[in-house]
């Protein structure tokens, strides 16, 4: 059993844009939004992977590609081994649904008002086909409502939305993932709307899951601190490529690319840095990127401060930096290919 | 940076002062403050009940607290934009001194937007959709300073520059405009009447790192070349030590703790503080410690008696049930309502300050050293 759960390999994703009705007739050349742009990315198993970056930078296509909502336009999507790139259909893709699941951002959107916490969670079990009406589904709807936290079960299961605080409902959202007894979880900036002291509930209730029934995540936010906090191992994003990926420890205290470097420094902390060195941040300036139109050269030389001819050119690859870590600039190629890969701590329980 | 001199940040206004300014008074004096929401056949929700607090000129105050809080609700109430079934109970709101409380709706057009402003909660996506952005920001220009059209585009236009936006971008609608900036139009907005106090309501909050950090940089900008003073409500308390000087920490419509952002993030004396903090994922903490705070804040309509905090702290007393502490400030600064800190305990300089919290012959937190935020 290898311990890479997720693979993507040179993952691709580019959505045609849609011209106008004269761009049609004149033939004029259509554009694509390059959403995800050959990605290579590993999910280990039993790992909390964080995927960040700014809006528009590809994260949750990358993460609908994994649970198989979004159809890849290049590249392959390896699981446990097994390619699933061309799995497709709603019957072919049954047993994999259950073993892989998405939670959303927002929990309001999610829950249908109508629809008790029973029915919601109970659904996906119908449309599976899993375990026997009755008594049998019953019993799994409050196994999987108590392991996201809502206890006694019996109290919530028959509550309607409005009935449960912002915090509630996403614990809702996350039994209704849990009910299918799933291996991977890609969480979709599952906490961003929540407040703080639910939020940190939420969090310690994903890492207690991960160590009692070994749940994989992808966990997805653009919230460096969150990523901080909770991840094994950080991804940054930039329209639609991997700019810096390694150890959440390296990524965020000894970041490489430039860009994830920016995105550090501007990361407001509860405990400023004084006097000296206090203001090291590096806001860049400039619009928000847009995947339709994607620079050449490094996708980030216009916004980069320390861009060079070459970065303008042509386009770093990955570089091994090291210790697990891997960055995408020209300013570390060559840096320490050849250094010793020391074992990456997954694992453990960040929040005490 | 340090507080400027209110007499010179005055000598710089647009304006001249409100006629009827109390001279030597502080810009903003909130006084025992109650608020009450009154709900259909049942008990009213006390959504902020008995907050005081000073703001000085050329100051910024940040206001944290859970959400329900009341934290909008107190900004709110400056401004006098209560909802329908809102009202201020007791309390005065002083502004150079002058009581906005009692004033009429007319009266209060002498100070709305044209001394406190407010840049509301999930404004920038309540811009009207079929509307230049440049006409949203001129128009009440003209209606509040009865200036003429041109003048009030030429304005906006001014306002949009000041605030980092193009000014060709002055025809584009809100669609068009990026999440950044359409804050920033927002933030323009705020400061079409030259007012002395802007008020954020979560003005970063649904903005990526890089915008929000050009955003707090813009905000910290204006409030040196303008002199302006803000408060800035957010449930980021990462996003107020970075930016305010003073942080005044809400709990359950009352105010828990309150004093300079250094001290307060360093050494909380508040149990609800400490938990906070202590919650809020920390980039440049160790990674291992994200505490959680147990259970959630009371139901307004029938709050606990006592502390307010006291069924989810860790410290609770047989007394915290019992009674409501009383506000205590201490040498550096900080108050805190809290009976691990009774009033004649070590280190505090005056007791039985509740009733009134500040003024007096208190000891002023501007006038301490450690108080001047950030140099
Ligand atoms: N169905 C679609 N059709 C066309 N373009 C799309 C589609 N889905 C996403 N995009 C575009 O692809 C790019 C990446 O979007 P994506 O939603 O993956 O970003 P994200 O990193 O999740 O951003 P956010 O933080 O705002 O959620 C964006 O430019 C987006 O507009
Ligand atoms: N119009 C209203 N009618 C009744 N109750 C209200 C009304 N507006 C606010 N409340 C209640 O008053 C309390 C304070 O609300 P407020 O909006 O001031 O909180 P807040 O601290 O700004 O929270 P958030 O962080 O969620 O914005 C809450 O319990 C809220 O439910
Ligand atoms: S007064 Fe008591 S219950 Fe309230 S915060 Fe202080 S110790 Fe805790
Ligand atoms: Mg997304
Ligand atoms: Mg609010």
């Amino acid at each position: 059993m290898s311990d890479d759960l997720v693979r993507l390999e040179g993952l691709e994703v580019h959505f045609p844009i849609r011209g106008s009705l004269t761009d049609v007739l004149l033939r004029r050349k259509q554009g694509v939004v390059r959403a995800v742009d050959g990605i290579d990315l590993t999910i280990r198993r039993g790992e909390i992977l964080a995927l960040v970056g700014e809006s528009g930078s590809g994260k949750t296509t990358t993460g609908r590609v994994v649970v198989k909502l979004t159809r890849q336009t290049g590249g392959r999507v390896v699981v446990d081994g097994q390619d699933v790139t061309d799995l497709w259909g709603t019957g072919r893709l049954r047993p994999y649904r259950r073993r892989v699941q998405l939670i959303f951002q927002d929990p309001y959107e999610t829950l249908n008002p109508k629809h008790t916490v029973a029915e919601f969670v109970s659904e996906p079990l119908e449309v599976q086909g899993i375990g026997t009406p009755g008594e049998d589904r019953r019993r799994r709807v409050l196994d999987a409502l108590d392991a996201a936290g809502l206890r006694p079960p019996e109290d919530f299961a028959a509550r309607y939305p409005h009935e449960l605080s912002g915090g509630q409902r996403q614990r809702v959202v996350i039994a209704g993932a849990l009910v299918m007894n799933p291996e991977i979880i890609v969480a979709d900036e599952p906490v961003s709307m929540l407040d703080v002291s639910i939020r940190t509930e939420l969090l310690r209730l994903m890492l207690d899951l991960r160590r009692d029934r070994g749940l994989t995540y992808l966990f997805i936010t653009h919230d460096l601190s969150l990523a901080w906090v909770l991840a094994d191992r950080i991804a940054v994003m930039y329209l639609g490529k991997i700019m810096e990926l390694g150890p959440a420890e390296a990524v965020i205290r000894s970041p490489r690319n430039p860009y994830t470097r920016a995105l550090v420094s501007v990361s407001p902390s509860t405990d400023p840095p004084e006097g000296e060195g206090a203001d090291e941040r590096t806001i860049l300036v400039g619009e928000t990127p847009d995947a339709a139109h994607v620079p050449a050269g490094c996708r980030f030389h216009p916004r980069c401060p320390v861009a060079f001819d070459r970065c303008r050119s042509a386009e770093p690859p990955l570089f091994d930096v090291g210790g697990g870590q891997r960055a995408a600039c020209w300013l570390v190629e060559g840096a320490s290919a050849a250094a010793p890969q020391p074992p990456i701590a997954t694992g453990g329980d960040p929040v005490a | 940076m340090t507080v400027q001199d209110a007499a010179t940040l005055r000598a710089r206004r647009q304006w001249p002062m409100p006629k009827q300014a109390v001279p030597g008074a502080p810009l903003l004096e909130v006084e025992d403050l109650s608020v009450r929401f009154r709900m259909p056949g049942g008990p009213s929700v006390k959504a902020v009940d008995g907050v005081s607090f000073r703001l000085e000129d050329g100051e910024a105050m940040g206001l944290a607290g859970e959400s329900g809080c009341g934290k909008t609700t107190t900004a709110l109430s400056l401004v006098r934009l209560l909802p329908a079934n809102g009202r201020i109970s007791s309390g005065s709101v002083r502004l150079f001194g002058i009581d906005l409380v009692p004033k009429t709706e007319r009266q209060m057009a002498r100070y709305r937007w044209r001394e406190i402003s407010m840049v509301f909660q999930g404004a920038m996506n309540a811009l009207n959709p079929v509307k230049r952005v440049g006409d949203q920001i001129a128009e009440p220009i003209e209606i509040r300073l009865g200036q003429p059209r041109g003048a009030a585009q030429k304005r906006a236009a001014e306002l949009l520059d000041l605030v980092g936006i193009p000014e060709k971008r002055a025809s584009a609608y809100p669609h068009e405009l990026s999440g950044g900036m359409r804050q920033r139009a927002m933030i323009a907005m705020a400061l079409a009447c030259d007012p002395a106090l802007v008020i954020g309501d979560e003005p970063t909050t649904a903005l990526d790192v890089m915008v929000q950090a050009q955003i707090l940089a813009l905000l910290e900008r204006l409030r040196r070349d303008l002199g302006l003073s803000l408060m800035l409500i957010t449930h980021d308390l990462s996003v107020i030590a970075e930016t305010c000087d003073r942080v005044m920490i809400m709990y359950a419509g009352r105010v828990a703790e309150e004093g300079p952002v250094r001290r307060l993030f360093s050494a909380p004396r508040h149990p609800y503080t400490a938990k906070l903090l202590s919650s809020f994922p920390n980039i440049r903490a160790d990674r291992r410690t994200l505490d959680t705070i147990p259970g959630s804040p009371p139901d307004l309509r029938k709050p606990p008696p006592g502390c307010r905090f006291a069924p989810r702290c860790a410290h609770a007393m047989p007394v915290c049930t019992e009674e409501a502490p009383t506000e205590v400030r201490f040498a550096d600064g900080v108050r805190v309502a809290c009976h691990l800190f009774p009033p004649g305990a070590q280190g505090v300089v005056a007791s039985g300050v509740a009733a009134s919290g500040i003024g007096g012959g208190l000891v002023r937190a501007a006038a301490l050293p450690s108080a001047g935020g950030r140099p």
